[in-house]
């Protein structure tokens, strides 16, 4: 569906007199398009990222991790250094708060803050944000940075095969219902089109009482069944078999709103006089959705697309905790319960990464479909 | 006037406006009655369960209404108290200083299942000497066990269930099914009939005297049943109604109004102010939010109200581009020419014929918006961050959900908070989406 949409038909180009190649001439906008977007969702990403790091250090959260970091590599080196294991108990105390206080004011900690935030800045954006205080990754690292990477596949597995079958089905969905205009169905999605008020999280827990607790056909959560089996072809099944309920959830938060919103959009569009004409004209009822209902209605469906994707990365937090899926959400839970500070900074960081490539991608996708970005204006973008 | 008018009259056109705005309604009069009935320092020290307040519930209890079920008769707990009771106490002295205080606690017992714990609660008075007592338990076969000794200190507990030595006199079984199951049953029933606790007491003073309470704990409890810690559900579901409208009321405006008025400037003055606020529309959609609450009720103060105050201030101009759309229209109206000719000024435009003139196409967004933020309150609170004092539908859940509620079978105490959500969102939902189509004559019909 999406890869055919780029070459589908082609929007009237202006008059190609002056043009040597419109293609090329294309591609060069499209280039510069996609330039300016990485350009300015960086620097976008760098300042939320820095409005992190505020937020985190308003508690003295993040000077904490610093100091904490050099205090347990002077600790270590003084217990390699026989010269000072031999030193009496008081002295080698003073020695090695010397030592911490000569390491804090090399890494500049004993400057102003707003000099050093820059500096984890750097550090947040790279991840590099030391050693967990108690979560370990399951291959045993306490590295901040393994913990929260060996987390994000299953976050995107989970959420991104909802998200994939949500825009699909909804799409499908609303085009069926809207030709088929005030009947049964169209009337239920309406009806039911509140439903999706609740978040996902929400609905898991009816799913988890009824699918799980009261039938028992369905796991209460986690992503593989334990022990794992060892075919990869099991593995899998069990896999979609634990993904089956939380994808569900999503689909109750998500879906009825989308169908609901997306055939409004084509209803609206299909009373335009172009339509009409291109009835007139004979041609096939699909053709007509796929060029003259679908094509302009896209973008502003892309648009809400996005915005609903932005709310439903929130929810996949949440709802990874009450499905026990392990992803972010989970290690974010666990990092709260312990306080481990140097992990909810880094998953704070991760989930702006997250947002951000939601964006840009939608952006693309946008600049794909949307003519406007085509021919160079500055309206569309998202 | 004529307006609102309107607007009524084809509110009354939508059936799933009218009952969302009644539901709406019930949950704003259930908030004034929980304000007004149980204060708000009352409602906190409640649920933060101080002196042993919550003795008498059981733990885990389902709400009582289950049993107006057919065919199901599950045990409500019994409290026999000495307290204020004539005729349970008897007093004969013995001889100067010592007396014999004899209690008989009896209690009828119908129920076709064990009651889930039993306890005596004693309260003594005494100079130096605590009293002496006896236990014995009387079925109504007339057997008689006797319990174990006690001597009471001035506030003190004896918990049947929990006596390893009385176990082994009712045959291995847990006392407080051995104390009423009936004679060689296998599984063990209750004997129903009337059973008797006699107490036989000596004290030792002049002035020394002591009650006793029997709670035999059932497995209801109340109009919301009871949580792990005994405490009444009723408390929270009651009070979480105002905190979940006054939290979500708040929010939606706070988030409304400054995208708006953000908005409105950017599109009036135009140019880098315009830029300036398209830019930071962006920053607000990339904003780890979610981590962001979660990072100031860890590091900050888990108040709800700082949470809802960074919600404000995170999402200033969440709403900006939607805005700016309607907006850009608007600017090139004849009556914004008009004005400017008049001679107003940038600030009265924006205020006196901008903003008004959207707020219409606005109202249900802001009323569908209502529902995410009573649903944020209780994410915080299942993510672990929610106010530690304030009773709220998301702790309930939250707590049920940390104590495997739905292993354990205890579904009241995830349904009930969940339902009073659902039934929240679901009115919001249905009544914004009812004025969306009746203020954007465009979806009228659709």
């Amino acid at each position: 569906m999406a890869a055919e949409l780029p070459s589908g038909p082609k929007i009237p180009q202006r008059p190609a007199a002056k043009r040597e190649n419109p293609a090329l001439d294309n591609l060069l906008r499209f280039g510069k398009y996609f330039i300016t977007r990485v350009i300015s969702l960086s620097i976008t990403l760098v300042i939320a990222v820095y409005l992190t790091v505020l937020v985190a250090n308003m508690g003295g959260a993040v000077d904490q991790i610093r100091e904490g970091q050099i205090r347990e590599r002077i600790g270590l080196m003084a217990l390699a250094d026989p010269e000072i294991m031999r030193m009496p108990v008081e002295d080698r105390r003073a020695m090695e708060e010397e030592l911490v206080r000569l390491e804090m004011s090399r890494y500049g900690l004993d400057r102003p803050f707003i000099v050093r935030s820059f500096g984890y800045l750097t550090r947040a954006m790279t991840l590099n944000l030391g050693r967990a205080e108690y979560l370990t990754s399951d291959s045993g690292s306490n590295q901040v940075k393994l913990i929260i990477l060996e987390r994000l596949p299953t976050t995107l597995l989970l959420m991104m095969s909802s998200f994939l079958l949500i825009f699909f089905i909804s799409l499908y969905f609303a085009l069926y219902l809207s030709r088929h205009y005030g009947s049964f169905m169209d009337r239920a999605v309406i009806a039911l089109a509140p439903v999706s008020s609740g978040p996902a999280w929400f609905y898991g827990i009816f799913l988890i009482m009824f699918f799980a607790a009261v039938i028992g056909i369905m796991p209460f959560g986690g992503m593989v069944k334990a022990p794992p089996p060892t075919q990869w072809f099991r593995y899998a099944l069990s896999v979609l078999h634990h993904m089956t309920l939380p994808v569900i959830a999503v689909f109750c938060s998500s879906l009825f709103i989308a169908v609901y919103s997306r055939r409004t959009f084509f209803l609206i569009y299909s009373t335009e006089d172009y339509v009409e004409m291109a009835k007139a004209k004979g041609l096939s009822p699909r053709a007509i959705e796929r060029r003259y209902i679908l094509r302009p209605t896209l973008p502003p469906i892309i648009t809400q697309f996005a915005l609903a994707l932005i709310g439903q990365w929130q929810g996949a937090y949440i709802l990874e905790t009450v499905f026990n899926w392990p992803g972010l959400g989970l290690v974010m839970l666990e990092a709260i319960n312990m306080y481990d500070t140097p992990v909810i900074v880094a998953n704070s960081v991760i989930f702006g990464y997250l947002l951000a490539f939601t964006v840009f991608i939608l952006d693309i996708i946008y600049a794909i479909i949307d003519p406007r970005v085509k021919v160079g204006s500055e309206e569309g973008r998202l | 006037m004529k307006r609102i008018a309107n607007t009524i009259r084809d509110i009354k056109e939508y059936p799933s406006a009218l009952i969302g705005l009644s539901i709406i309604m019930i949950l704003i009069a259930v908030s004034i009655f929980a304000v007004i009935y149980m204060p708000y320092h009352r409602a906190i020290a409640l649920w933060k369960g101080a002196d042993n307040i919550w003795m008498d519930n059981p733990r885990n209890a389902s709400p009582a209404w289950v049993n107006l079920l057919p065919g199901i008769n599950i045990p409500e707990t019994i409290v026999v108290d000495s307290a204020g009771q004539p005729g349970i106490k008897t007093i004969t002295p013995i001889a100067a200083e010592t007396k014999t205080v004899d209690f008989r606690l009896g209690f009828d017992y119908t129920y076709g299942e064990f009651p889930k714990e039993i306890n005596i609660f004693f309260t003594a008075q005494y100079e130096e000497i605590p009293p002496h007592l006896d236990l014995i338990w009387h079925t109504p076969d007339g057997r008689s066990i006797s319990l174990d000794s006690q001597t009471p200190k001035h506030s003190s507990t004896y918990r049947v269930s929990q006596s390893s030595r009385l176990q082994r006199r009712t045959g291995g079984l847990t006392p407080h099914i051995g104390l009423l199951a009936k004679p060689g049953s296998k599984p063990e029933v209750p004997l129903q009939g009337k059973y008797e606790l006699e107490i036989q007491g000596l004290t030792f003073e002049e002035a020394a005297d002591f009650e006793v309470k029997l709670v035999v704990y059932g497995h209801v409890h109340g109009l919301a049943g009871t949580d792990h810690l005994r405490r009444d559900l009723l408390v929270a579901l009651l009070w979480g109604t105002p905190i979940a409208l006054a939290f979500s009321l708040v929010a939606a405006v706070g988030t409304t109004i400054f995208g708006l008025i953000f908005a409105a400037i950017g599109v009036w003055y135009g140019g880098w102010l315009d830029g300036l606020v398209q830019r930071l529309t962006e920053l607000t959609m990339i904003l780890p939010a979610l981590p962001i609450y979660i990072m100031v009720g860890l590091f900050v103060s888990r108040s709800i109200w700082v949470i809802l105050l960074t919600v404000i201030l995170l999402s200033l101009f969440s709403g900006s581009k939607i805005y700016r759309a309607m907006f850009l229209q608007i600017k090139e109206a004849h009556y914004i020419e008009a004005a400017r000719a008049y001679g107003a000024g940038d600030f009265r435009i924006i205020l006196r014929y901008l903003i008004p003139r959207i707020i219409p196409t606005l109202i249900p967004g802001f009323v569908t918006a209502i529902p995410i933020f009573v649903f944020l309150e209780a994410s915080l609170a299942l993510l672990g961050v929610g106010d530690p004092v304030l009773p709220t539908w998301g702790k309930v859940l939250s707590e049920a959900q940390a104590n495997g509620a739905l292993h354990m079978g205890h579904y009241y105490w995830v349904l009930q908070p969940a339902v009073l959500l659902l039934i929240t969102g679901l009115a919001f939902a249905a009544f914004g989406f009812a004025l969306d189509r009746i203020f954007n004559p465009r979806l009228r019909g659709l």
